[in-house]
């Protein structure tokens, strides 16, 4: 097994590289230079607004003063050497807008997402699976149609749309004040409350954030499991077991749900990436300070140093979830073998 | 693959007979054509132009000019350059149902609410809302051909490489999946487009370069299987070329499955770039997206109707797409059939 794992991980080192790489080369390729931009509009503004030619060279001074301290002003491939030789020290720089360090910031806002994140997988599973078995044991009854197709709905409402409307119609404004609109936790929240009050306050605050995280996955996952289970259940020894006088509740609770639970390990994986994408919109309707929000705000102020975090701390966690969910696989299905699940 | 259920029936009609037994389906497609409608005739359902118009004892047809314009074919004569043809003393004209443009500025009436005059309310520029859903309705469209092809093309060009040689090539394209697998792709669509110029085929591009993954690999399980049947060991056998095996014999049997990750990709790529222009990023600033209506929804939180109809259509777009893209994967599901 170690030697398995071992195995995936030495793969998952060109990668990991071909990602950093890509977000790199993305960041330095793009027209654009986050020096002017931090300089307000740069050169072009300075010349647009009469400025003398003697102050304008001493923009252009400042400007590649500065370029020259964060290394900008280097080869890129020296420059990218460097990024990589400063990760094995966990060192991300220092950020282009505020000069602080990026592992600090990373470190403050990560738990927020993951937090919200672990929530969201737990509640779709605990929607989802449920939802599947029902439809897996009532096939194309009435009931199993009626929860396809509203599954669907719910994949297809846009997260953008339902964030909006619950803001606008919930969260205060002219209409319902059911949620707060922003945060994580109310303005006067402090660690003195009894814990009970703590516990709603953050349940309060997290409710919709989760809820609109989770909605679009109950469908794939629920799908998915429907699926799973009727193969299950049209297997020869689930036939052995009916025949030989168990109720139904023990053939589907005993015998065939353990197996059809064996697939949906691996959704966890393909689930992992996406969360992390999809907070970014949700962190900025509801204003949560989170990984998402952290990367939206340094994307557009292009600061690389952030960035290049964002990027790689999110690949990492994903990889990892992928490594995990191969391991838990072979863990919970001995039939599979390590190493062998190439297709 | 050819099913003949002893008529002679050829394979898609075959598959067109099980679609259609499929209503939510059916209803997803007269959605999905009803699109096609609103974006082809959108110049004409909301125009600021008249279709006809009766000036200083002349014909005119405004419209069609216009297109003859933008084509370079033709031009406005100078009477009618650059004017308002709502203010125009004309003795007749006939006006679209929509007598606005989706980006014409009117500041005489910020957020106006649904009314008589203007359908669905307006925005904070004044701009009609109706238009703009209307037009927009193209953008839709466009991500649909513009993005998923981009990614059909990456996808079956390299699912098809990495199923058919397998080895150190399946190896390498492997590692490329679990790249695209691991990278968050919404964040890297959010970098590349908000590091571009703002513009929307840009943007679409964009959604198609980062979302080829799913395709690639639906190809490379088909190839990895077909591969291995005897007909594809007899026309390698015979020494048909690699390139003609893989596109001439196994695509065309390949290409079922794929078809359904086509529309379930078109509603994907419809609801990424609904979050794009959300935030804000890959839109000019007079380019009216669903998306981008919403986005101004947020800030101005008592305009209800900036939020409910802009959602509401990607909304009813998305899921016509998912519909047709289901009822395409049971219709083609040789396991499903007879049930």
């Amino acid at each position: 097994m170690w030697r398995y794992i071992f195995q995936r991980i030495l793969l998952f080192l060109p990668t990991f590289i071909g990602i950093t790489l890509i977000s790199f080369l993305i960041m330095r390729l793009a027209p654009g230079d986050p020096a002017e931009l931090l300089a307000g509009g740069g050169l072009a503004a300075a010349g647009a607004s009469g400025i003398s030619l003697e102050k304008r060279g001493a923009v252009d001074q400042a400007l590649a003063q500065w370029r020259a301290q964060y290394g900008l002003d280097r080869p890129l491939h020296i420059q990218y050497g460097m990024w990589l030789k400063n990760l094995f020290a966990l060192d991300f720089g220092v950020s282009f807008k505020d000069n602080q360090p990026v592992f600090g910031k990373i470190l403050d806002r990560l738990p927020v997402t993951i937090k919200l994140n672990i929530l969201s997988i737990f509640l779709v599973y605990l929607v989802a699976i449920p939802l599947g078995i029902y439809s897996a044991t009532h096939s194309y009854s009435f009931g199993d149609q009626v929860t396809t197709l509203f599954a669907f709905i719910l994949f297809s409402l846009p997260v953008v749309w339902a964030g909006t409307m619950a803001l606008t119609f919930l969260c205060g404004g002219d209409f319902f004040y059911l949620f707060p609109p922003a945060g994580l936790t109310s303005i006067d929240y402090s660690p003195n409350w009894p814990l009970w009050e703590r516990l709603k306050d953050q349940v309060w605050h997290l409710f919709l954030p989760v809820l609109l995280l989770s909605y679009a996955q109950f469908a794939g996952l629920s799908r998915y499991m429907r699926t799973g289970m009727r193969e299950v259940l049209s297997q020869d020894y689930v036939r052995t077991a009916r025949a030989k006088g168990l109720s139904e509740t023990k053939v589907v609770y005993k015998h065939v749900l353990r197996n059809s639970l064996i697939p949906m390990v691996t959704i966890l994986a393909s689930i992992l990436p996406g969360l992390i994408g999809g907070s970014i919109i949700i962190e900025t309707i509801f204003s949560i300070p989170g990984l998402g929000q952290l990367g939206y705000q340094a994307v557009l102020a292009r600061d690389y140093p952030t960035v290049m975090a964002i990027f790689t701390v999110s690949s990492l966690l994903a990889l990892v979830g992928i490594l995990l969910s191969d391991i838990l696989l072979t863990m919970v299905d001995p039939r599979i073998a390590f190493g062998r699940r190439e297709q | 693959m050819a099913v003949n259920s002893g008529r002679g029936e050829g394979y898609w009609s075959y598959v067109w007979r099980q679609f259609k037994r499929n209503r939510l389906a059916v209803m997803g497609l007269y959605a999905v054509m009803g699109l096609f409608f609103l974006a082809i005739f959108a110049d004409f359902l909301a125009n600021d132009k008249p279709y006809y118009m009766r000036y200083q004892d002349r014909t005119y047809f405004p419209i069609f000019r216009s297109y003859l314009v933008r084509l370079g074919v033709g031009s406005w004569p100078l009477e009618l350059l650059n004017v308002n043809f709502k203010e125009l003393d004309s003795q007749r004209s006939i006006f679209p149902p929509i007598p606005y443009r989706s980006n014409g500025i009117d500041l005489t009436v910020p957020f106006s609410n649904p009314s008589q005059t203007h359908w669905l309310g307006t925005d904070k520029l004044g701009r009609d809302l109706m238009a703009g859903i209307i037009h927009g309705s193209r953008i839709s469209l466009s991500i649909g051909f513009v993005a998923v092809g981009i990614s059909l093309v990456i996808g079956i060009v390299l699912g098809a490489l990495a199923g058919f040689f397998g080895s150190w090539v399946d190896l390498v394209i492997s590692r490329l999946f679990e790249l695209m697998l691991a990278i968050p792709t919404f964040f890297l669509l959010i970098t590349i487009a908000a590091l571009l110029p703002p513009s929307i085929f840009l943007t679409m591009a964009v959604i198609g370069l980062t979302s080829w993954v799913g395709i690639a690999r639906f190809t490379r399980n088909e190839f990895l299987r077909i591969r291995n049947l005897d007909y594809v060991t007899a026309a390698i056998a015979l020494g048909v070329s690699s390139r003609k095996v893989m596109f001439r014999h196994i695509l065309p049997n390949a290409l079922a499955p794929v078809m359904v990750s086509v529309a379930l990709g078109i509603a994907a790529a419809i609801l990424v770039e609904s979050g794009l222009s959300f935030l804000g990023i890959g839109v000019p600033a007079d380019l009216v997206t669903w998306g981008s209506i919403l986005n101004e929804a947020r800030s101005n939180s008592f305009a209800w109707w900036l939020v409910v109809f802009p959602g509401a259509a990607i909304f009813i777009t998305v899921l016509a797409y998912y519909l047709v893209g289901e009822g395409l994967r049971d219709a083609l599901d040789p396991r499903l059939r007879g049930s």
